[in-house]
């Protein structure tokens, strides 16, 4: 039988990994020097396999549905009626679309720049796409909850081989606050299973349920989503996590890790506990302001450009968390539903574009700590004048942070703060003021690093980027412009699921 | 019509993208060939738009290009709206970028970055002709910020220089704070009417007339004041008008054409237009056109003040800007929205000249800009001290000048209008014109009069500028006095403008001032008769008195009057409040929120709990020598079973 279309996207990497990692041990490790070149090409040919094979994910998409697409449905564990059972909406597609799109970028990003094991990295890469892939599509609540956990395991692997000096602490930060935010998720999980008999996440969606059961699901999803995403006040482990990652872990984590928060919180904690979304609708918003004013602030502090990307990021995914919760309020504050898809598209495209842009800065990180090997922004200044190309694309990226209008990041972020208007006058306020804050640390970074005179004699010494080096960024580059000018061919595939999603969660669930 | 509309626009896109991307390859003189070309192609065309809009009385364009995005009811488009007021935009955008252009080749003469420049510039007129050219709030917001942003790269064009690379940075801040008001101004309009579109709106504005926004608990605004409010705070930013004006004068950082083009002739006046463009809306709020009217005045007064004692050749010529902003502010303050344009047609053309003859005098002078270090000039730059001049009378308004017709359109106007603030506005632009002339022939008799004071390296240098800058300016010129006699009667009077503006019958203060019009002639003779040409001469008389006949009396009243000439030095103190207070706040409130919120609260207490925990997790795992994933992965399959054996005795 021909495997389906998300079963190969998830094992081929996954299987690609392993046997790298195999042929790595049977004699392709790295002899010192130079990495050899079989690995990291063997991974690239993979990874662009994959990509080039998760094409008709976007180009088969029928519209114009929310049905589920590209289903495969087997008997797994039948005992406890697992299934191994997957499939794409508008949600999930877009999302595995990134991951493909990303992985073969993050490879070509760390080609000659890991030299020891390089096989592994490659492998570890390899095996994270697959696993990512496999929590996008999902849609058995075991299948899910072990791509989950699993995925973590070539993350850690990632950060703590080819991390920095304080990976160890680094990783465990990030194992315990993701550990405790897991066990509360399957609890939940293992709850609906019992009360459904199905471990299907759409019977999940179908399930009526009380309201105290409701708000215990959601507190418990809440906990592992918000660490995921991660929002207020649970949000400390990604700064340190991104300061030690290598450049390739950092733009994996943010470009695609954060978004398995934003993911859980449209698959999970929407359609299935409305009622105490309803509840506790406030709470999250005022969380997600937080995220954007408080964090906005603290990523103006920081002097670690790692650190402040990661604030930034924080802040960004503000708006996906936002856009997410207003539904409630909106219809308290309008009493209508205008807006409410508005902020959930809005959330969506955020999280795609925050791909793009807050890789793309890793990325430009990664560029100049190869050539200097610090992430001080003081040991920078005038950057422009020795690396004139590689100061274009550091400007736009950093134009699209900061919210430019024809870049990716202005799409969501605009979508969110008009939704958040209909919310209330306030929120829209708060969420706006990353106009001012979001310019100023981003553009305050680009003064400092890109601009002015040139600083000291590395910075005098820097070469420009490399083909390899222009390759990459170029390829970012193309998907932040494309979104920002014409978003209609993402958002138009969102739109379905999205209406669906907003029939769903305004109809209670409590039973009568 | 829509591929010349389109033409307009993507001839100087395309233009800058070659030239940007593949400068190198094409070279200096294709550069600049290119994008002139290119520019003089959507000059050409604007000006066939205009004939037929204006002429020709041709139908108003409404119209989509293309669908950027569509969120249930939501259409969100890119479209044109070509009417008279857009096609006056259009004329003056690509006109002067036209002569900015050409100005260009001999100003940026030796400069490496060349093909750069010259490719920012095309980029920027293709996002000021999308601003003035939509139909809609989100093309409005794209164009809005798209010039922000070239504005952001001009002026740190010279990207060495920390005063240049802290002024952009600044114009970026102080624009992103007017356009925060803005885009919640653009969310209110939506939230009320549904649309993005301007006509959709304009039709539904009864919806945002009849609803109120709560600002304030138990406060309800009327939301059509609120959205005007919000929409006027980014004209403030775009426009500078106080207190966001302060980064104009130091966007004087920025080589000088655009200078001319961007910080004086088209970019700043968009948030005039877009005040006008939006006249069916704040007609309906008395509060928004009142407080509008306030800002302007004082922008208008205080600025012109600060003018005066600048030095800086360019930075007068920028405070000047700012009082000249202010008094179109008024103008749409007082519901003269034609006046308003009126002048800021007029105000394109003789202040691009100024700014440009300026930039001459500073390259004769090899990058000379402080007018101490200037005087008779006259004598080695006669083009540039003729145009300099006629320039100087236009923005003074002296008698048949563009810029008579224009400013005493506004003071006419103002003068009819009753609503609060009419009293303070009327003080404040007839005030200012005894300011405007003073620091105007301050300036001109300081460079071009008097004494040389440049050293004799320099006077052995000082010389006519090329064709190149000089055609520019002699072109400029031409407007800048003439355009006022044919403008005056239509503009102000006549139905230019047609259905684009709109006015409630009792705010129509120009229709007053219309009852004793006849003819230009005619308006100007009644100008004469009124205090205001005279207030202009005085300026004159008194700039000749203390810089050409009496140049001991400056030091002398300065030293007088040491605490007003402090404050208006040190700006009326909005730099330092700006820097200290809120920069280092902000900067202060991060790092006290990061070492307390988040190092000692959330990972001190919360995850230090933990931390110990780590190390103890840590020393396990060394215990165990299995490795932390290893560990990790097993606890996962024990957390699955255990979970799934419980699930078994129970089932």
């Amino acid at each position: 039988m021909m495997p389906g279309i998300l079963s190969t996207l998830i094992w081929l990497p996954v299987l690609g990994g392993l046997l790298l990692m195999l042929l790595a041990r049977g004699g392709m490790a790295s002899q010192g020097g130079a990495a050899p070149a079989l690995p990291r090409l063997f991974a690239l040919a993979v990874s662009l396999l994959v990509f080039a094979l998760s094409l008709p994910l976007y180009f088969g998409f029928e519209q114009g549905t929310s049905q589920m697409q590209f289903v495969e449905r087997l008997p797994w564990i039948e005992r406890f009626g697992v299934e191994y059972f997957l499939g794409v909406d508008g949600f999930s597609m877009p999302l595995i679309l990134l991951t493909t799109f990303l992985t073969p970028v993050i490879i070509l990003a760390g080609w000659d720049v890991i030299r020891e094991r390089a096989a592994g990295y490659f492998a570890a890469f390899l095996v994270l796409e697959g696993l990512m892939i496999g929590v996008f599509s999902a849609l058995d609540a075991v299948l899910f909850y072990v791509f989950w956990e699993a995925m973590l395991i070539p993350m850690f692997i990632i950060i703590g081989i080819w991390g920095g000096p304080r990976r160890i602490y680094a990783t465990l930060k990030f194992f315990l606050y993701t550990f405790f935010g897991s066990v509360f998720m399957l609890i939940a999980l293992v709850w609906m299973y019992l009360q459904s008999g199905s471990w299907s996440i759409l019977d999940f969606h179908a399930l009526p349920i009380g309201l105290t059961e409701q708000v215990l699901i959601f507190l418990a999803l809440l906990i592992a989503f918000a660490v995921k995403v991660p929002m207020w006040p649970v949000h400390t482990w990604l700064p340190d996590a991104h300061v030690e990652a290598p450049t390739g872990g950092s733009v994996v984590l943010a470009a695609i890790l954060l978004k398995m928060g934003g993911y859980g919180f449209v698959r999970f904690s929407l359609p299935i506990t409305p009622d105490a979304s309803a509840l506790l609708d406030t709470f999250v918003i005022a969380l997600s302001l937080i995220a954007i004013v408080y964090i906005g602030f603290v990523a103006l502090a920081q002097s670690d450009m790692k650190k402040l990307i990661a604030y930034s990021s924080i802040a960004h995914m503000g708006f996906v968390t936002l856009g997410f919760f207003i539904p409630w309020a909106i219809v308290a504050n309008s009493g209508g539903t205008d807006g409410i898809s508005l902020g959930i598209a809005g959330g969506m495209v955020q999280m795609i574009s925050h791909g793009f842009v807050s890789g793309a800065l890793f990325l430009c990180v990664g560029v100049m700590y190869d050539r200097v090997h610090s992430r001080e922004i003081g040991a920078y200044g005038g950057v422009i004048n020795t690396m004139p190309r590689f100061a274009a694309f550091m400007v736009l990226f950093a134009l699209a942070n900061a919210g430019l209008p024809g870049t990716s990041g202005f799409v969501g972020e605009f979508f969110v703060i008009l939704a958040s208007f209909k919310a209330g006058f306030w929120y829209a306020f708060l969420a706006a003021t990353t106009l001012i804050i979001g310019a100023a640390y981003t553009l305050w970074l680009v003064k400092r690093v890109i601009f002015g005179a040139v600083a000291n004699e590395q910075v005098a010494g820097l070469t420009d980027l490399s083909a390899r080096e222009f390759l990459v960024l170029m390829l970012v580059a193309a998907g932040v412009l494309w979104i920002g000018l014409w978003p209609q061919p993402l958002t138009e595939v969102m739109m379905p699921t999205i209406e669906n999603l907003v029939d769903h969660i305004l109809q209670s669930k409590v039973p009568e | 019509m829509e591929s010349v509309y389109l033409a307009i626009v993507l001839a100087p896109l395309l233009a800058a993208i070659v030239a940007g991307l593949f400068g190198r390859v094409i070279g200096r003189t294709g550069a600049h060939l290119l994008t002139i070309g290119a520019v003089a192609l959507a000059c050409a065309l604007s000006l066939l738009v205009f004939k037929q809009q204006v002429i020709d009385g041709a139908e108003v364009f409404n119209q989509a290009i293309y669908t950027w995005a569509v969120i249930g009811d939501l259409r969100m488009e890119v479209g044109f709206l070509i009417d008279p007021l857009s096609a006056l935009m259009m004329v003056v955008v690509t006109s002067v970028s036209l002569m900015v252009h050409i100005y260009t080749i001999g100003y940026m003469h030796d400069d490496p970055g060349y093909q750069r420049f010259f490719s920012y510039i095309s980029l920027f007129t293709f996002a000021m002709l999308m601003l003035v050219m939509s139909n809609n709030f989100l093309q409005l917001f794209f164009g809005w910020e798209a010039v922000g942003l070239v504005s952001y790269l001009l002026i740190g064009f010279w990207y060495t220089r920390p005063t240049a690379i802290f002024a952009n940075f600044k114009a970026f801040l102080v624009n992103r704070v007017g356009d925060f008001g803005f885009l919640l101004g653009i969310a209110v309009i939506l939230m009320f009417t549904g649309s993005l579109d301007y006509y959709e709106v304009f039709e539904r504005s009864e919806a945002l007339r009849a609803a109120t926004v709560e600002v304030l608990p138990g406060s309800a605004w009327s939301a059509i004041t609120v959205a005007c409010i919000l929409l006027f705070i980014g004209a403030m930013g775009k426009s500078a008008q106080m207190p966001l004006h302060v980064w104009l004068p130091d966007s004087m950082e920025g080589p000088t054409p655009i200078s001319a083009l961007i910080h004086a002739a088209t970019m700043v006046t968009a948030g005039i237009f877009m005040l006008a463009r939006m006249s069916p809306l704040f007609e309906y709020s008395e509060v928004a056109l009142s407080l509008v009217l306030v800002i302007g005045a004082t922008t208008a007064l205080l600025t012109g003040l600060l003018g005066i004692v600048q030095n800086d050749i360019k930075r007068v010529v920028a405070y000047s800007t700012l009082s000249q902003l202010g008094y179109m502010t008024v103008a749409l303050g007082a519901s003269a929205y034609a006046a308003g344009i009126f002048h800021l047609m007029t105000h394109a053309f003789f202040k691009a000249l100024l700014f440009l003859a300026a930039g001459s005098v500073i390259v004769a002078l090899h990058h000379e800009q402080d007018m101490r270090r200037m005087g008779g000039l006259r004598r080695y730059m006669p083009i540039t001290y003729w145009t300099c001049l006629l320039g100087s009378l236009s923005l003074i308004g002296f008698p048949g000048f563009a810029g008579f017709f224009s400013k005493d359109g506004i003071i006419e106007a103002v003068s009819e209008a009753t609503r609060p603030g009419a009293g303070l506005a009327l003080f404040a632009v007839i005030a200012g014109v005894f300011i405007t002339s003073l620091y105007s022939f301050r300036m001109f008799f300081l460079v071009f009069h008097g004494q040389e004071r440049m050293d004799e390296e320099t006077r052995s240098h000082a010389h006519e500028s090329p064709w190149v800058i000089t055609l520019p300016l002699v072109l400029l010129a031409i407007p800048s006095v003439l355009v006022g006699w044919w403008a005056v009667g239509p503009m102000l009077f006549g139905d230019f403008f047609g259905s684009t503006i709109f006015l409630l019958p009792e705010n129509d203060v120009l229709g007053r001032v219309a009852e004793h019009y006849t003819s230009p002639l005619g308006f100007l003779l009644h100008g004469l008769g009124s205090v205001v040409p005279w207030l202009s001469l005085a300026g004159v008389a008194t700039a000749w008195y203390l810089y050409l006949h009496r140049p001991d009396l400056p030091g002398l009243i300065q030293s007088r009057l040491a605490p007003v000439h402090g404050l208006l030095v040190n700006k009326y103190y909005f730099d330092a409040f700006n820097e200290r207070v809120l920069a280092r706040g902000s900067v202060g409130l991060g790092q006290g929120l990061w070492r307390f919120g988040d190092v000692k609260l959330i990972d001190g207490a919360l995850v230090n709990g933990t931390a110990r925990l780590v190390s103890w997790t840590a020393a396990v795992v060394r215990h165990l020598q299995s490795g932390y994933l290893y560990h990790y992965a097993f606890a996962m399959s024990i957390g699955l079973a255990l979970v799934l054996g419980w699930i078994l005795l129970r089932g």
